[in-house]
């Protein structure tokens, strides 16, 4: 019997793009097959199993119906992790919150259709808001090299390291001038690395994807603002793109 | 006659994107019910979007679909610029030419290897292939690999393309990388001459079945369309501008579907490489052609299983169109321009034929530039009430199958179709009230 550890993956509410990182792991799948048991995976196997080791979730919970599935999930599982930015924090699916009205939302969306039954949703809710997580993989889509890490790390019954440094640190080790030299606005100095900077260092400032770092250095992004003539308010939008839960104050 | 009561509910089938449910109830020849059901939880991606500010937009709707990101970020950058009044340069839109033949690389191997194959070679996903079938393997993993590549290349990133920029890009690639790219791809028209031969081998099991429909695409009187073109349906003869759009997608509810459905001329069309290969097969590159005939795909062809042939006849397409962009890039060299344009209010149309069909972004913009109103159509949607058509049909021919077969034949039916019903329950409109 082997003793690889049973792994199955789920999705709810998203664009199951970081199930897709794992696709593009390409030749590294191989391995990564070699290390755990995949025993459920919808997206490409037909297979079921009854119980996991490790279950990971993709996506938001956006519906009732939804809660129940992911607790039977939890109840199958050894450890829960949320993979992706969707199912870790809610994500970009978060912004329907801030649009006000839920019923309005529907309206907007479905017209007169917007009560019929099938069409229900309510407020965009992290994995975690539901059922206790064990573990987040951060990042829209999450970073298939770190996934692999992580995983490698659970196989070997270890915890992996996940950066708690913005993404500030990453781009000054790749030597990239600075995008706030450039004119633009970024929100690395506050935001998690792990990423490797992946988006100023293609000429294009941090979304906050993977979220805040615990003790953001407030005052060096304000800093940072104060030197290229920039408020608070100007960059406010920017931090409501994925939800950062930071009160940044002028 | 025996009399025989079938009963198929099949929740959240597996090998598609997102969550679809196949119903059939039967009793003796009785057809009771034939559901393709869309559970999938709606995002509301179009009210997401209103207030935001135009740079954003493409960001925002990329998330829709992991699989055709960058389709959805062109979409989204080309009804930016309708609505903007910009005029992309040569260079711009040739590298965009790239970057969606990348991605319609990427998602076919993907569907035609990893999705379809196990069930021609009767295993439940691509994993036990690896023992019984490595080669094959190896050879999907290189070809999807080298899409990936050319995303991350020409995009920044795999998925979510993060240098596609409205009028232009954040980052432009080396001459050593557009080098390498038409190298590579000239390389891997032996590795998709050794695939189109496998997929020959096993041609012969999927499932002979005719019905005919409307087939919608794009058209360029150019070339092949993906990237660009006006609408072509095989029932009319007039070509549709895309900012007319909603004459050809019509979309309504259906209680069977979070996703909303669409009907043209007849209850129900077909989008997709099947339906580009029937309105577009004499503009494909003779490469493209050659292995269409290889294949046995000649148009018109009325068969849906076919779609995942007619995906890798495409994927021949694709990969010669980057060889000659990337030496077009080449000869010409590639240089720095300026992406400024000036904000204003108005609306626009994208529409981009992407791995799944035909795709519609349109947007509306106030004078500083924030979307006041959105409408995205996805191609999915348009293939749903198709999807359900054929199922109809289908059926009552393989009736005497099993159970356990008459689903599988279904099962394939669907996946055949290559739905992406993530993004399809994404596509709902927004209308201002």
């Amino acid at each position: 019997m082997s003793t690889k550890p049973k792994v199955a993956f789920f999705d709810f509410a998203s664009c199951e793009g970081c199930q897709l990182q794992i696709a593009n792991l390409e030749e590294k799948i191989i391995g990564l097959v070699d290390l755990v048991d995949v025993v459920e995976f919808r997206e490409v196997m037909t297979e079921k199993a009854p119980g996991y080791d490790i279950a990971f979730i993709e996506g938001s919970i956006t519906r009732e119906k939804d809660e129940a599935r992911l607790r039977d999930i939890r109840k199958r599982s050894g450890l829960l992790v949320a993979l992706g930015a969707c199912a870790a924090t809610g994500g970009l699916n978060r912004l329907k919150n801030v649009r006000g009205n839920l019923e309005q939302v529907r309206r907007d969306v479905y017209g007169s259709d917007w009560d019929r039954p099938h069409l229900e949703t309510y407020a965009t809710r992290a994995v975690g808001e539901i059922v206790p997580v064990d573990f987040q993989i951060h990042g829209c889509p999450i970073n298939r090299e770190e996934f692999l890490h992580i995983v490698e790390a659970f196989a070997l019954g270890t915890t992996p390291e996940i950066p708690d440094y913005p993404v500030c640190a990453e781009c000054k080790i790749k030597e990239n001038v600075c995008l706030f030299d450039m004119g633009q606005t970024c929100l690395g100095p506050v935001v998690r690395a792990g990423c490797g900077a992946i988006c100023p260092s293609n000429g294009v400032g941090c979304e906050g994807c993977r979220g805040i770092i615990p003790h953001a250095n407030q005052n060096a992004m304000k800093d940072v603002l104060a030197e290229h003539n920039l408020t608070v308010e100007q960059i406010t939008e920017k931090f409501n793109l994925f939800p950062l839960y930071l009160e940044v104050t002028p | 006659m025996t009399s025989k009561s079938i009963r198929i509910d099949n929740t959240h089938i597996s090998r598609v994107e997102g969550h679809g449910n196949i119903v059939v109830h039967m009793e003796g020849d009785r057809l009771d019910r034939v559901e393709w059901q869309i559970p999938e939880a709606p995002r509301f991606f179009e009210s997401m979007v209103v207030g935001r500010d135009w740079s954003e937009l493409s960001r925002i709707t990329s998330r829709i679909c992991g699989i055709c990101s960058i389709g959805h970020t062109f979409a989204s950058q080309k009804a930016t610029e309708a609505a903007m009044g910009i005029t992309i340069t040569e260079q711009t839109r040739r590298l965009r030419e790239i970057l969606n033949h990348a991605e319609n690389l990427q998602s076919h191997i993907l569907h035609v290897c990893y999705l379809v194959l196990p069930d021609l070679l009767g295993v439940g996903s691509v994993l036990p292939l690896i023992e019984t079938h490595r080669e094959v393997v190896l050879l999907a993993i290189r070809l999807h690999r080298l899409a990936n590549e050319t995303c991350d290349k020409i995009g920044g990133r795999t998925t979510h393309p993060i240098r596609a920029c409205v009028n232009g890009w954040s980052m432009l690639p080396q001459k050593k990388t557009l080098e390498e790219i038409r190298d590579d791809h000239v390389k891997a028209l032996g590795d998709l001459k050794t695939l189109a031969e496998f997929v020959q081998s096993l041609a012969h099991k999927l499932p002979d079945f005719e019905r005919e429909t409307e087939y919608v695409s794009l058209t360029n009187p150019k070339e092949y369309a993906l990237y660009d073109g006006v609408i072509k349906s095989s029932d009319v003869d007039d070509v549709i501008q895309p900012r007319d759009y909603e004459r050809v997608t019509n979309e309504y509810v259906d209680d069977r579907s979070t996703a909303k459905w669409t009907r043209f001329n007849r209850d129900a069309y077909a989008v997709g490489a099947l339906a580009r290969f029937n309105n577009n097969r004499d503009q494909l590159s003779d490469g493209a052609k050659a292995v269409a005939g290889q294949l046995g795909l000649s148009a018109p062809c009325h068969n849906p299983f076919m779609n995942s042939v007619a995906q890798v006849v495409e994927c021949v397409f694709s990969a010669e169109k980057t060889i000659e962009h990337s030496q077009w890039l080449l000869n010409n060299g590639i240089k720095e321009e300026d992406r400024g344009f000036t904000v204003r209010e108005g609306h626009g149309v994208g529409a981009v034929d992407v791995p799944r069909g035909t795709l519609f972004h349109d947007y509306t913009y106030d004078g500083k530039g924030k979307c006041v109103e959105a409408n995205l159509v996805i191609p999915t949607n348009q293939n749903h009430a198709n999807i359900q058509a054929d199922m109809e049909d289908l059926v009552p021919l393989i009736k005497d199958m099993p159970g356990e077969k008459m689903n599988l034949t279904l099962e394939m039916l669907v996946r055949a179709y290559d739905p992406c019903i993530s993004c399809s329950t994404h596509c709902v409109d927004l209308r201002r009230s």
